[in-house]
């Protein structure tokens, strides 16, 4: 039905059971919208969020789609700056999927502020002391570079690649693609940087506070950093993922360790920095502000010592011990479950960045404040999920996402035409 | 009287001691400024109380037990050093919250915040709330709000302005009348609804005024900690968090030792340290 669309030579399912698929994300997808709606025509009082937990279940999604979606613009500058060519091979999908996380992060950002139609305010009435205003400006710019870095693809599709117009923009994009890899990784480094700033600017709050150089916290270079480590972790897990449910091998092994490799060195030197980050937050900066560290993980039914440890040993240390050492970085199963620790890990650093700041008491009279999220709250937060699948989908569909596709299943598909 | 051409730096002392708990400051707050309130009002988590009054016991068992009312207005901080920089104003992305360096009050400007709420998650004090309802009055009760207060939309944060308005109607009354306000013509509402007398307001910067006198700001920073100004030199006189550098206006005056501890947080053998340490020129030790 959709042959004329497909990439020339790509086995795809039958449209039948792709639509399939589609429609029950897609149903889904529309449980998202409609608590979207919600929250923008009833107002935020559709979610379990209060004056204790002004940022809560989206600034976490928000965080940690980012810091995900860091995959796209650290593949990139090691592709076109860096010359990694092996990392040809996955590019345009970490592209993709830095897509769907910058263009999810700014629809959650949308839902999040409590008057969406004077959004443009951030950008108006810019308050360049803020660290959100450095966010809110990288964000929007990055995700533009990121429309411009998927374009090519598009274009690529088999139709589209036939208007010679396409096909020559798409060439010549390509061609220019390392001036577009060097301004995102520049954004990327500022808003992702000043999204560790936000919190650790907050000198009223001594769970997020933290020292750092000229006006950037050290929260700012952990995130930058973090991001870049753990974010390829997150496009070898989607990887991973989308292999598992076409039944194909889709970027080769050489690739995937290769990928792996500079992921487990980049985490493990990340966590080297966390780790003395944590010290001496914990020595130093809050017991100078009257805090024990005991007092920001004991007293509530929640927040224990193992959510530090789990971060920074189980999802941190452990992760980037295996994706450094040969054997267990090309053993698909022990790679597999650093990516996926590595992935919880970022995404638990910044749900403690965003939740656990706000659950500590700071006036010694107050008390711990947990909260459980409403379903509105669940739904928008599965929204981008649901889209996110649906994108992949279609691109993965009608696009020549993966040079390596048909060489890697050849054989594969040789014995199914046989048999 | 106030001098209308020198800096102001409006704050107040509340004397904990004389704090009944009867909350005619948070009523009169909420009356004055116009602030909405819920059909049910037992989640406090989400109510608005520009002024909130909190219960401190000393945590001891009978016949020990001692309750101390302290209520808890925005605390105007004027951030590290004392600069302006506040932990709320420092990180609105939309400059929608403001110091004045003219008065010392941190103002919100209700139409142009978009409700990203950074700044609440910012005020260790929480002293910050967001309107997550429409703000609605029971049938008739419109009639008495106050003109002089815009009521806020659903999604801004909004938070104690000091009755700014209060402020702006005495000096333009000064002004017309081509003299200097006095002491008395601007007092916030909870100051002057207080039963027992145990707010004072008025300018740090100016001696004459009660709030000075008592609590003898130091204008230095602090030896002990650099991010500290305007410690007061009156032993029984402290801020809340001061430890932190927020350097609020809003002080706290108690003769209780343990009412004074609990206004900020110490590490087990610290507080006797600095408990008779009241700044630049006070004995260390």
């Amino acid at each position: 039905m959709d042959d004329a669309l497909i990439p020339e030579g790509a086995k795809r399912c039958a449209f039948p059971i792709f639509l399939i698929g589609i429609i029950i994300v897609g149903a889904v997808l529309l449980w998202g919208v409609y608590a979207m709606f919600l929250c923008w025509f009833k107002g935020l009082n559709q979610t379990n969020m209060n004056d204790y937990y002004g940022f809560a279940l989206w600034i976490w999604a928000d965080l940690a789609v980012i810091a995900v979606g860091g995959g796209a613009f650290f593949t990139g500058l090691l592709k076109y700056i860096f010359k990694v060519d092996e990392l040809k091979n996955i590019i345009n999908f970490a592209v993709i999927i830095g897509f769907i996380c910058y263009s999810s992060a700014l629809l959650i950002l949308a839902i999040d502020i409590g008057q969406p139609l004077r959004g443009w305010f951030i950008f108006w009435h810019a308050n360049v002391h803020s660290m959100l205003t450095e966010v809110a400006f990288c964000l929007s710019c990055y995700f533009a570079v990121l429309t411009i870095e998927f374009i090519p693809n598009i274009l690529e599709n088999r139709q589209a690649n036939k208007v010679p117009f396409f096909h020559h923009l798409a060439h010549n994009m390509h061609e220019v693609m390392a001036v577009f890899a060097a301004t995102g990784a520049f954004l990327s480094f500022f808003h992702q940087g000043s999204l560790g700033g936000v919190a650790g600017v907050m000198f009223g709050r001594p769970f997020a506070y933290r020292e750092g150089l000229l006006i950037w916290p050290w929260t700012f270079f952990l995130f930058t950093w973090s991001a870049a480590a753990f974010g390829p972790c997150f496009t070898l897990l989607v990887t991973k993922i989308t292999e598992i449910i076409t039944g194909k091998k889709l970027v080769g092994d050489k690739t995937v360790n290769l990928l792996a490799k500079i992921s487990g060195w980049m985490i493990t030197t990340y966590i080297i920095a966390k780790i003395i980050d944590t010290i001496y937050w914990a020595y130093v900066t809050a017991p100078s502000m009257g805090f024990k560290l005991s007092h920001f993980y004991s007293d509530n039914g929640f927040y224990g010592y193992w959510i530090l440890i789990t971060e920074v040993i189980l999802c941190g240390v452990v992760p980037g011990l295996l994706l450094i050492i040969k054997s267990t970085r090309e053993n698909p199963t022990t790679r597999t479950i650093a990516i996926i620790l590595g992935v919880i890990g970022v995404c638990l650093n910044r749900w403690v960045m965003v939740l656990q700041i706000m659950a500590v008491p700071v006036m010694s009279f107050d008390t711990w404040a947990l909260y459980i999220p409403s379903w509105q709250e669940v739904a928008t937060t599965i929204l981008p999920v649901a889209y996110g699948i649906i994108l992949i989908a279609v691109a993965y569909r009608y696009l020549p996402v993966f040079p390596q596709e048909l060489e890697l299943n050849k054989s594969a598909d040789a014995a199914a035409q046989n048999g | 009287m106030i001098e209308n051409k020198k800096v102001h730096k409006f704050g107040m002392v509340i004397d904990v001691d004389k704090c009944t708990g009867c909350g005619a400051c948070m009523v009169s707050c909420m009356s004055e400024n116009n602030v909405p309130f819920k059909e049910d009002e037992s989640n406090k988590k989400d109510s608005i109380t520009w002024m909130r009054v909190y219960k401190l016991t000393n945590g001891k068992s009978f016949p020990e037990t001692e309750i101390a009312y302290l209520p808890r207005p925005c605390q105007h901080c004027g951030g590290i050093g004392d600069h302006g920089h506040s932990p709320c104003v420092s990180v609105c992305p939309a400059t929608a919250t403001d110091y004045g360096y003219d008065t010392g009050i941190v103002s919100q400007i209700y139409t142009r915040c978009f409700g990203c709420r950074y700044c609440m998650g910012a005020c260790p004090y929480h002293a910050r709330y967001f309107n997550w309802w429409d703000p609605k009055w029971p049938e008739g009760m419109e009639n008495y709000l106050s003109p002089n207060v815009s009521p806020r939309m659903r999604g801004v944060v909004e938070k104690c302005s000091f009755c700014y308005h209060r402020y702006q109607l005495a000096r333009e009354k000064a002004m017309i009348e081509h003299r200097e306000i006095e002491e008395m013509e601007y007092q916030t509402a909870c100051t002057t609804a207080c039963p027992a007398g145990a707010i004072v307001f008025g300018d740090l910067n100016n001696p004459a005024h009660k709030v000075h006198q008592i609590v003898k700001p130091d204008p230095h920073p602090d030896p002990m900690n650099h991010k500290v100004v305007g410690k007061s030199r009156n032993p029984n006189v402290f801020r809340l968090l001061e430890r932190l550098g927020t350097n609020p206006k809003v002080y706290y005056m108690s003769e209780r030792e343990w009412v004074r501890k609990a206004g900020d947080n110490y590490l087990k053998g610290e507080w006797e340290n600095v408990k008779t340490h009241h700044g630049a020129s006070s004995s260390h030790g």
